[in-house]
């Protein structure tokens, strides 16, 4: 018996079609704000290296208007993209059982947004205060 | 009793004739429903009064065989258990995505019945046991561990909600890769060294970017996505018991 002839849809704009696909795309993309950040980063270590007066250039550099607000949209895109990766976090676990009852995702996504929270919070005044 | 009122609505399908279309084409028909009729009620009336040419599987009626399966305004629903009455004035149904169309609404799902095959879905037990020793016994606790993946209907709307799928028909893929897991996360079993062969494969579990968007169509709850991220942990573990210790592991 032959194969029958079918046809076969192409698959280009996938990621247009549907809402979930459009907000993985975002998901995905706020990545690229991760890596600005970790750059910028890299640039702060490398003044640092060469000497107290590069780094305070640095510095002095960032602490200008656009530097300040390109940080912020990137501290909400870090923020939103961690978000997803607490969402996702139950997927990659296997089940946990609690006193005998399984422990409902929504837990499990909510403890470690609460964590990281928790932990930014520690680091913010750390920074701040000690 | 008031008879229940009926209504009209447009239902649109995609159309395709192996032969004579060369490329799919849209038709659409107005039909008469009541609020209890569900899509493939509605397609069935298109069939039985409008157009006995048009093409889709169907067997249950109650979302247990899975045939029915087809995207409803571009998402993968199954027909039985949707309601013309919540997509008034009009509905489109296609195919399944992702997979090659043999006519109309059917798709050729050979692909995907290999796939399920691939994946060794029985009990491999550890040492077989005779009749007389009567049957493998299992806590409630352990059953828990797989139940939800063996809820699985073979729908193949998981697939058709895959673009890795999509972009790589090679990839194993969200309904194979849980039963899969199905199978390993089973007390009674003791195949796992055997699929893990599948696991780590290149188009193994590591072909899946968490898009999520099999669990979230998955018509039975058995969240494909999760079996499918647990097992890149079990295939981390197995790549790094193998670079401790190259021999005697045995799982590949």
């Amino acid at each position: 018996m032959s194969a029958p002839q079918t046809y076969t849809r192409p698959i280009a704009g996938w990621w247009r079609r549907n809402p979930f696909y459009r907000a993985y795309i975002v998901r995905e993309m706020t990545c690229i704000a991760v890596i600005a950040y970790a750059l910028e980063l890299l640039v702060g270590l490398a003044r640092l290296v060469q000497g107290r007066e590069a780094f305070e250039a640095w510095l002095a550099s960032l602490a200008r208007p656009w530097p300040i607000f390109l940080n912020c949209v990137a501290l909400l895109l870090i923020a939103y993209h961690a978000w997803t990766w607490f969402e996702v976090m139950p997927k990659t676990l296997p089940f946990i059982n609690l006193g005998g009852r399984r422990v409902p995702d929504r837990t499990i996504v909510a403890s470690g947004a609460i964590a990281a929270v928790i932990a930014s919070l520690v680091v913010l005044f750390a920074f701040l205060y000690l | 009793m008031a008879e229940p009122q009926t209504r009209n609505i447009r239902i649109e399908s995609l159309r395709y004739a192996p032969g004579a279309d060369a490329t799919p084409r849209m038709q659409a028909w107005d039909v008469p429903f009541t609020d209890d009729m569900s899509v493939l009620q509605g397609l069935q009336y298109i069939k039985d009064h409008l157009d006995g040419s048009l093409t889709f599987r169907w067997s249950c009626r109650m979302a247990v065989c899975g045939s029915c399966g087809m995207q409803i305004n571009g998402v993968p629903k199954l027909a039985c258990e949707t309601f013309l009455r919540d997509y008034m004035p009009a509905i489109r149904v296609e195919p399944l995505a992702n997979f090659p169309i043999m006519r109309d609404l059917v798709i050729d799902q050979s692909d995907f019945l290999a796939k399920l095959e691939s994946v060794r879905p029985y009990l491999i037990p550890q040492a077989p046991r005779t009749l007389a020793e009567g049957p493998y016994r299992q806590t409630p606790a352990q059953m828990d561990e797989y139940y939800q993946y063996s809820q699985c209907i073979n729908c193949g709307l998981c697939y058709a909600a895959c673009p890795q799928y999509g972009m790589n028909m090679k990839f194993t893929g969200p309904a194979a890769l849980a039963l899969l897991h199905r199978y390993n996360s089973d007390s009674r079993d003791a195949g796992k060294a055997q699929r893990m062969e599948v696991v780590n494969a290149e188009d193994g579990v590591w072909g899946c970017t968490l898009v999520g968007y099999c669990s979230e169509v998955c018509p039975k709850g058995v969240d494909p996505a999760r079996a499918v991220n647990q097992n890149k942990i079990e295939s981390t573990k197995d790549y790094f018991r193998h670079l401790l210790m190259p021999r005697g592991s045995g799982s590949r």
